[in-house]
C-alpha cells in the first residue's frame, strides 16, 4: 500500500475501532441482559442501539471536574494513555493478507508493550487521584497485572515457537495446516485469562470491583476522563480478541468469504465469549487471584513452553 | 484433583449461562405490558361503604395506631342516628409503606387495600388524600359486612338487641327473688 492509503486505512481503522467500542456498550449490556432472563436497554430506537448515542451525549455534556485534591496532570494523562497505548496496538493487527497498518518482524512483542503501557494509565489515574479508594483499586491493579504480564507473554512463546516469527502475518500464514488453538490449548486458556486480568474485566475486575472500592482507580473520574477510561477498557477488549483471533484462530484464514468477513466474524464471537465470561464468573478474592496466577498458571505455561520446545525441536530434527 | 474440579465447575456455569439464551425474559416491559396483580396486593389504600350505601369507617382510630409511618389522621364524630363516622380521613401516601396493618387493624372492614401501586404526582402535595378520594362506592373485598347490623351497638333504628345473632338484653330486675 502507499502512504497515502496506508493513512486512510489507519483512520479507517481507529474510525471503526472506537465505533465498535461504542456499540459494544450496547451490545454488552444487551447480551448479558438476555443470559441473565432480562431485556437490557431496549427502548431506544432498533433494539435499542439509540442507547449507544444517548449514553455518549450524556457523558460528553457532563462536567468535566477535576478534584481539588488530585494531582491535575497525571489525573489528565492518566485516561488518555490508555486510550493512545490501545489505538497503537491496533497498528499491527492483520486484518486480511495485506490488510494492515504496519507489517513489522516484531508485532506480537509491539501488542505487549502496548498493553503493558496500559497499566501505567490504571497506576497513575488511581495514584493522581489521591482517594483512598482510587488508591486500594490502584494498588490491587499493580499487582494484578505485574504478575499476569508474566505469564501472558510467555504463554504466546509457544505460538511463535511453533510458527518459528513475531510477525503476526506469517503466524496468520503458518496456520494453513492448522489453527494454533488446538496444538496450543493450554497456551490459549492461559492467555485468555490473562488477557482478562490485563484488560481488568470481570471476573478479574478488582482494580475496579464496584461492590467493594466504589469504582476502583476511576471513582474520581467523571465526563469525558471517564468516557476515555471506558473507551479504553473497550478497545483493549476488542484488541484482545482480535489477537485471540489472529494468534490462535487462523486470523483472517477461511474458506469462501473475503479474508476481512472471516477475522470479523471471529474476533465478534471472541468479544461474546468474553461477555459470557463476565456474565457467568463471579470476582476471585484477592489472594485467590494472585494464588491462581503464580501457583497455577505459571507452572502450567511453563509445562506449556517445555512440551512445546520439545515438539518443536523433535519435528525439526527428524 | 481439586483445581479440576473447580475448572468443571467454572465451565458447568458457563454452559448453564449461554443455555440460557434461549430462556424467555422474566422481567416484564411495564408501562406498555401491565404485571398481573394478585386480587390481594398490597397497593392504594379505599376505605369502602357497606352494603347499605353507608360508609363503614366508625373512627376508631385503631388503623392510625398500627400504622407504622404514622401516615394515616382523622377526627372522630357522631352522627344523629348515633353512628360514629370520620370527621376527616387523611392519609399521606408519600409516606404509605403498603404494609397492610391498617387493614388488619380495621375492626369493621372499611380500611381495604387495592391492586393499583401507579400513583406519580409532580406536586408531592398531591399525594395527600383526603376522604372524599379514598372512598368508594361499593363494599371492596368483603361484599355482606355490615358492621352495625351485626354489632350490639344502638343506632337510630335499631335498638339493643336486635342485631344479627342477638339476644334481647335480660333485664336484670326480673331476676330478683
Amino acid at each position: 500500500m502507499s502512504e497515502g492509503l496506508t493513512i486512510m486505512f489507519a483512520l479507517a481503522v481507529l474510525v471503526c475501532a472506537v465505533g465498535s467500542a461504542a456499540v459494544l456498550t450496547w451490545f454488552e449490556r444487551r447480551l448479558l441482559g438476555i443470559w441473565q432472563d432480562r431485556y437490557g436497554p431496549n427502548r431506544l430506537g432498533p433494539l435499542g442501539i439509540g442507547q449507544v448515542a444517548a449514553d455518549m451525549l450524556k457523558l460528553l455534556t457532563k462536567h468535566d471536574w477535576i478534584p481539588p485534591f488530585a494531582d491535575k496532570w497525571v489525573f489528565i494523562f492518566a485516561p488518555t494513555a490508555i486510550v493512545i497505548a490501545m489505538m497503537l496496538g491496533f497498528a499491527v493487527v492483520p486484518f486480511g493478507p495485506e490488510l494492515h497498518i504496519i507489517d513489522v518482524n516484531i508485532g506480537l512483542l509491539f501488542f505487549l508493550g502496548m498493553t503493558s503501557l496500559a497499566v501505567y494509565s490504571v497506576l497513575l489515574g488511581a495514584l493522581s487521584s489521591n482517594n483512598k479508594y482510587a488508591l486500594l483499586g490502584g494498588l490491587r491493579s499493580a499487582a494484578q497485572m505485574v504478575s499476569y504480564e508474566v505469564f501472558m507473554g510467555l504463554s504466546l512463546i509457544g505460538v511463535v515457537m511453533l510458527s518459528g516469527s513475531f510477525n503476526l502475518q506469517e503466524i496468520v500464514e503458518s496456520q494453513r495446516d492448522g489453527w494454533y488453538c488446538f496444538s496450543q490449548f493450554l497456551g490459549l486458556f492461559v492467555f485468555i485469562i490473562a488477557a482478562i486480568a490485563e484488560s481488568h474485566r470481570l471476573p478479574f475486575d478488582l482494580p475496579e470491583a464496584e461492590h467493594e472500592l466504589t469504582a476502583g482507580f476511576h471513582t474520581e473520574y467523571s465526563g469525558m476522563k471517564f468516557t476515555l477510561f471506558m473507551l479504553g477498557e473497550y478497545l483493549g477488549l476488542i484488541l484482545i480478541s482480535c489477537m485471540i483471533t489472529t494468534l490462535f484462530f487462523g486470523g483472517w484464514l477461511g474458506p469462501w468469504l473475503p479474508p476481512i468477513v472471516w477475522f470479523g466474524i471471529k474476533t465478534f464471537l471472541v468479544i461474546c465469549f468474553f461477555i459470557l465470561l463476565r456474565a457467568a464468573i463471579p470476582r476471585p478474592r484477592y489472594d485467590q487471584l494472585m494464588s491462581l496466577g503464580w501457583k497455577v498458571m505459571l507452572p502450567l505455561t511453563l509445562i506449556n513452553l517445555v512440551v512445546t520446545g520439545a515438539v518443536a525441536l523433535w519435528m525439526h530434527g527428524s | 484433583m481439586e483445581l479440576l474440579k473447580a475448572l468443571g465447575s467454572q465451565l458447568q456455569t458457563m454452559w448453564t449461562i449461554l443455555m440460557h439464551t434461549f430462556t424467555r425474559s422474566e422481567t416484564v416491559e411495564y408501562p406498555e405490558q401491565k404485571p398481573y396483580l394478585a386480587p390481594r396486593y398490597r397497593g392504594r389504600i379505599v376505605l369502602t361503604q357497606d352494603p347499605d350505601g353507608d360508609e363503614r369507617c366508625v373512627a376508631c382510630n385503631l388503623c392510625a395506631a398500627a400504622c407504622p409511618p404514622d401516615c394515616i389522621a382523622l377526627q372522630q364524630g357522631t352522627r344523629d342516628d348515633g353512628r360514629w363516622y370520620p370527621e376527616f380521613f387523611r392519609i399521606n401516601f408519600s409516606r404509605c409503606i403498603m404494609c397492610g396493618l391498617c387493614e388488619e387493624a380495621c375492626p369493621t372492614n372499611a380500611i381495604q387495600l387495592i391492586p393499583d401501586f401507579e400513583m406519580c404526582e409532580y406536586d408531592r402535595q398531591n399525594m395527600v388524600y383526603e376522604k372524599e378520594h379514598l372512598m368508594i362506592d361499593g363494599p371492596g373485598k368483603y361484599h355482606d359486612y355490615n358492621f352495625y347490623r351485626v354489632a350490639g351497638m344502638q343506632i337510630e333504628g335499631k335498638d339493643k338487641g336486635e342485631a344479627l345473632n342477638e339476644t334481647p338484653p335480660v333485664d336484670v330486675k326480673s331476676l330478683l327473688p
